[in-house]
């Protein structure tokens, strides 16, 4: 019998359609198909400033909009040759793990109701509001906060930011107990996910899997230690990895002890910040690519003219190529870029994880139960928005 | 000792004596990227991999470019990543515009399989020997390849009075609605 799951299933998370082949209830066979939420990013891409796809890289993995902004600014940084201050760094690395935060609270709360554990959603909601209020303060959006900008930010910090973060960041390795808590001595949260959807570390690594789903399968590989950007190399933190089964119940340990590694990354975020300044400056000071401060724009005539042209036309990037990529939450997100000197890019590639880690779904689940197969969907943890761009 | 794309490369040119490999050079390369020809790829390829060297597990990601109007028109990209040494290198294979075509690399690494498929779909280069090569993004019955420079954007227009005269008409088959009483302050 074949059987479709989805598109409009709950617990797939979106829009994707999983075509089962069974036997009762066993799959023999399954088949992901995707397409539903395409949007074309990289066709728009071609056909936009820079800048102007800043916004849109927000609706790729909308769980997680800065992770999209840092890869996309560090992609298009790569291929002009800036590094943006130290301080805008440190700023970038504390916002994405707020950013990881929040992206692994959603992960948890809905991967535990698909599964009947419904009390945990509504702690873990309450958290994710927190750092989306965040969001709002730092960029005015709660959800598609468009902060970063090639060579820096799209403002300072304001007033109140630190003290905000860090309240949160002392707060949340409570609430992650509670989490647990609520979690570890529940027999259906065990039995639904423990020595389930495993995945081999040797499948994960030829399937192009990254991410917590990577290293749930013992392969200790994460792109801030191994390939570092924004300056993770002098921050101290552990990489997570599972117990070294490969099944579902890993990749929610490995998560989980993401979360509080974060809540540790962003702490020395914030005293870095602290160091180098509540305010300061918060762009590159290279005017042929990025926006000079408005104060100088109103006083010197140079300011004004650089202005001028990067508002009207855009920034003109050198004829080349490059490839940067950040560990987001739900793994490697890179994006590659093909200059040809206009102020648009000629190709603008997408490497998206949940795009990558969804085509092991079949690995996880033939064999087994349709009952695994929300379980499985819910481990790897994608979203459809950035499997389908 | 710490890999490094120069090693990369001296070793593929030691193991393929006979075949044409062109490092990519420009003001911008921020990566080594190396141009192999289409019939030595797999080869290439499962060596890259294979080799207790370098260690090229994971193909991170693959896709096309469309160099209209350059002859060869178009490009795979290959991004491989070796887990061991945390180091990446591009290949690319240079397609011509008649009959794009390509042996896939889905017998080396398995994730290439929705790659390919990606830039199948895009593109419309067609990758010998892929298992399923059929539209993944797009619907089955989508005509064209909406990557290629020369398919356009493509938008509906947005429906206003000015554009579209029967605006104001309503369509047959609506339910007439009452009209809304709104009361204005300034009334």
């Amino acid at each position: 019998m074949t059987l479709n799951m989805g598109p409009q299933h709950p617990s797939t998370h979106g829009v994707l359609r999983v075509a089962l082949e069974l036997d009762g209830e066993t799959i023999l066979k399954s088949k992901p198909i995707i397409g539903y939420l395409h949007t074309g990013m990289e066709k728009q891409a071609e056909y936009k400033t820079y800048t102007q796809s800043i916004p849109q890289t927000d609706r790729m993995d909308y769980i997680s909009p800065l992770s999209n902004n840092l890869a996309f600014c560090l992609a298009a940084e790569k291929l002009l040759g800036v590094e943006p201050p130290a301080r805008v760094q440190a700023i970038r690395v504390l916002l994405t793990e707020l950013t990881r935060i929040s992206s692994h609270c959603v992960w948890i709360g809905t991967h535990a109701i698909d599964i009947g554990a419904l009390t945990v959603f509504w702690y873990t909601w309450r958290e994710r509001e927190k750092v989306l209020s965040i969001y709002d303060m730092v960029a005015g959006a709660r959800m598609t906060a468009s902060y970063f900008r090639v060579g820096g930010l799209a403002m300072d910090i304001p007033e109140g930011l630190l003290e905000r973060c860090e309240k949160f960041v002392d707060e949340m390795p409570e609430h992650i107990d509670e989490y647990e808590d609520m979690l570890k001595s529940n027999p259906i949260w065990l039995a639904r996910t423990q020595e389930v959807a495993y995945l081999k570390p040797e499948d994960a690594v030829a399937w192009g899997v990254t991410g917590p789903a990577l290293r749930g399968s013992g392969v200790k590989y994460d792109l801030r230690k191994n390939e570092p950007y924004s300056g993770y190399e002098t921050y101290d933190f552990e990489v997570p990895v599972g117990r070294g089964k490969g099944d579902a119940y890993d990749r929610y340990l490995v998560r989980m002890a993401e979360m509080r590694q974060s809540t540790l990354i962003a702490k020395q975020a914030i005293a870095r910040i602290r160091e180098l300044g509540e305010k300061g400056p918060y762009r590159v000071q290279d005017h042929k690519y990025v926006l000079p401060p408005k104060e100088e724009v109103k006083t010197s005539m140079e300011a004004l003219i650089h202005h001028f042209k990067i508002v009207a036309h855009g920034f003109f990037p050198p004829v080349g190529e490059a490839y940067a990529a950040v560990e987001a939450p739900k793994g490697e997100l890179g994006f590659w870029f093909v200059s040809d000197g206009s102020p648009r890019p000629w190709r603008m590639k997408v490497r998206s994880p949940s795009f990558i880690n969804l085509q092991a779904l079949p690995l996880m689940i033939e064999g087994r139960l349709i009952a695994d197969v929300i379980t499985a969907i819910g481990s790897i943890d994608i979203v459809l928005g950035e499997v389908d761009r | 000792m710490a890999l490094t794309p120069e090693r990369v490369d001296e070793r593929l040119r030691e193991r393929f004596p006979t075949v044409a490999f062109e490092r990519l050079e420009g003001p911008a390369i921020r990566d080594w990227t190396v141009i192999v020809p289409a019939d030595a790829l797999v080869e290439i390829c499962t060596f890259l991999r294979d080799d207790p060297e370098l260690e090229f597990a994971m193909l991170s990601w693959l896709g096309g470019v469309d160099w209209l109007p350059r002859v060869p028109r178009f490009e795979t990209v290959y991004n491989l990543l070796s887990l061991t040494h945390g180091m990446r290198f591009t290949l690319k294979v240079r397609i011509p515009e008649e009959n794009p075509r390509v042996p896939t690399v889905s017998g080396v690494w398995p994730t290439a399989n929705w790659h390919e498929r990606e830039t199948y779909d895009f593109y419309g280069i067609e990758f010998t020997g892929h298992p399923d090569l059929t539209r993944i993004l797009l619907p089955d019955d989508w005509v064209g390849w909406p990557l290629r420079k020369d398919s356009p954007l493509g938008y509906e227009e947005v429906a206003f009075t000015h554009n579209s005269p029967n605006r104001m008409k309503p369509s047959p088959g609506l339910k007439k609605l009452a009209p809304k009483k709104v009361k204005y302050r300034a009334q």
